[in-house]
């Protein structure tokens, strides 16, 4: 894909990303505005896998780590401060120092792809059965009871600087908007950079990129560490959505389904998996009204379909298929042209002749 | 004789569990040099090699870049000292286009502006600059063996290592690359693991045989050639 036909997609990603912003709390009624904000979490958060998998290679089934660490986190700095503004930021580095940490072992241990998804899923699940048992009121960070099984309320964003001043729904819906198009261009520039362009490097042979000089431990580690922090504030958007953090965002079925929009939403495209987890989401609470059907059933079904026969994800594949049409019909216009201009020519010699 | 030792290697032991696939060996190479490893399957040239390129960590003995020991460094490291690294199989970064590939490796060492000018200078000397935009999966293992030299030189090394740089290429490809090592060694010395003896004979200057982990001998190609001892590690004992 080259790079002009990319840019004039990106604006037209970014005009619709900016109609939505604008004109969606403007139409949609206050319960969906609240549920879309939850979406654009889970969208942010399959942005940071689609980062870290689809450009870095590096398969984290753990994500959901980073992402309810970022939750946490932002609801018992939010609760300790008595304001939201320094929680956020709060949020989104620990979640990052988090990941670089485990990233740490991971990449300066050698481990290997497949040990890499293991330790980072199981991390994940001893979260979820560590912030379970943290029921009593002797489990306690500062000010804010861990809550066990039952989880922590959050507080809901506050304006900078200002933590009386609290942000209304339509407003939160802003500014998970805003975050979502933002970490989206973010990782565009990203991927463009220098930095960027030697992930995808080593995603594609690590040893050459060590020969050629690049610390892949290093960019691992740093490119980890960033998914990590997207995921972080994943996690602070989808507190306020849900209004509430459980110890569920660590749980299997969660790290799972991160994965499954990844994968429905094409890896080696950042607009991939926002995609498939905004169209997931939805059709998983769709599903969740009607009792005849069971969703996991479903998402497995879509899962093995996948898997089996769109491998690439919907986004690649749709590029493909335009590419292939596209370039058919070019040939045959160039064809055609020529074909009209030599008949042309040998039909004016002919007359001369 | 001439310039200062550049790469210099002093009883470089690599043991594999009981066997011992370098065995003390002590080599030097000067400035300016292009030096030949030559040896039967199973000589201990790759080893070695891998050994010089901190793709394995040598068991006894040290390896000095420059005065430096770079026993215990990573690969990048020694990149980051100035030395190109070809291997074996071609690994190049499959699903990017040529110039991608180039470019990823003269940007590492170099500022936005130079590392673009080095990657137009390299396809030009690679002679890849009509397919600079093709995937390089998508090549000939010929042309893949190219982007893979085009890596080394574009990063301006002041020594190239190369693990048979003409495997697999067809006769024209072969007298192409050979050309292409002797301008290299202008402005770098060099190291070149090889098996094709024709090749070996269009640029060798020096010749270093192993036999069995240990150097056997150390001469210009003709004299190697002849050596008894040589025809018969090559060929096998042919006692009547």
């Amino acid at each position: 894909m080259n790079h002009a036909r990319e840019n004039s997609w990106l604006i037209l990603i970014g005009i619709v990303g900016a109609i939505f912003l604008i004109g969606a709390p403007q139409v949609l009624e206050l319960f969906t505005i609240i549920n879309l904000t939850t979406a654009i979490a889970m969208a942010l958060l399959a942005l940071s896998l689609g980062l870290v998998w689809g450009f870095g290679g590096i398969l984290c089934f753990g994500q959901s780590t980073f992402f309810g660490i970022g939750a946490y986190a932002y609801v018992v700095a939010a609760i300790n401060f008595g304001g939201t503004s320094w929680a956020v930021v709060v949020a989104i580095l620990v979640a990052a120092a988090f990941a670089a940490v485990l990233g740490y072992f991971m990449f300066y241990g050698r481990v290997s792809d497949v040990y890499l998804g293991v330790i980072t899923l199981t991390v994940s699940l001893i979260f979820y059965n560590l912030m379970r048992r943290t029921s009593g009121p002797e489990y306690k960070i500062g000010d804010a009871l861990l809550g066990g099984f039952n989880g922590i309320n959050a507080p809901p964003l506050n304006v900078p600087g200002d933590a009386s001043w609290i942000l209304f729904p339509e407003d939160v819906f802003y500014v998970a908007m805003a975050a979502l198009i933002i970490g989206y261009f973010g990782c565009v520039w990203l991927v463009r950079s220098h930095f960027g362009r030697v992930a995808v490097a080593i995603r594609e042979n690590e040893l050459r990129a060590e020969l050629i000089g690049y610390d892949v431990r290093l960019q691992k580690l740093i490119l980890f560490a960033v998914g990590g922090g997207i995921a972080g504030a994943a996690g602070v958007l989808f507190a306020n959505g849900v209004g509430r953090v459980t110890p569920d965002v660590f749980n299997l079925y969660n790290a799972a389904l991160i994965i499954i929009w990844v994968i429905v939403g094409g890896r080696g495209t950042l607009i991939g998996p926002i995609l498939g987890a905004f169209g997931l989401f939805y059709l998983i609470s769709s599903l969740g009204q009607q009792t005849s059907i069971n969703n996991n059933l479903v998402l497995g079904v879509i899962l093995v379909v996948f898997v089996l026969l769109v491998p690439k994800g919907i986004v690649p594949s749709v590029i493909d298929l335009w590419d292939r049409k596209r370039g058919r019909r070019g040939q045959f216009r160039r064809h055609g042209r020529r074909q009209r201009r030599r008949g042309g020519r040998t039909a004016e010699t002919s007359h001369e002749g | 004789m001439k310039g200062e030792i550049v790469v210099e290697t002093r009883g470089l032991s690599m043991h594999f569990g009981g066997v011992v696939a370098v065995d003390q060996v002590d080599f030097n190479l000067r400035e300016n040099e292009l030096r030949c490893l030559i040896g039967p399957n199973g000589a201990g040239k790759s080893t070695f090699f891998k050994c010089l390129t901190g793709q394995l960590k040598p068991t006894f003995g040290d390896v000095v870049i420059r005065d430096l020991n770079v026993n215990r460094a990573h690969s990048h490291e020694i990149a980051g000292l100035g030395v190109g690294i070809k291997t074996q199989v071609p690994n190049v970064f499959e699903g990017l286009s040529v110039q991608e590939n180039i470019w990823l490796a003269a940007r590492r060492f170099h500022p936005a502006a130079r590392a673009r000018s080095l990657v137009e200078e390299t396809l030009d000397r690679v002679r890849l600059t009509d397919i600079r935009r093709e995937v390089v999966n998508e090549l000939s293992h010929g042309q893949r063996q190219w982007v893979e030299l085009g890596m080394v030189i574009s990063a301006e090394p002041w020594l190239v290592l190369l693990d048979e740089p003409a495997a697999g290429m067809t006769h024209d490809e072969v007298l192409l690359t050979a050309e292409l090592i002797r301008e290299i060694n202008k402005t770098a010395s060099l190291i070149v693991v090889e098996h094709d003896m024709q090749f070996i004979r269009m640029i060798a200057d020096k010749v270093t045989v192993f036999h069995r982990g240990a150097i056997l001998i150390e001469d210009t190609m003709d004299v190697v050639a002849a050596d008894p001892m040589v025809r018969e590690v090559y060929l096998g004992h042919r006692k009547k």
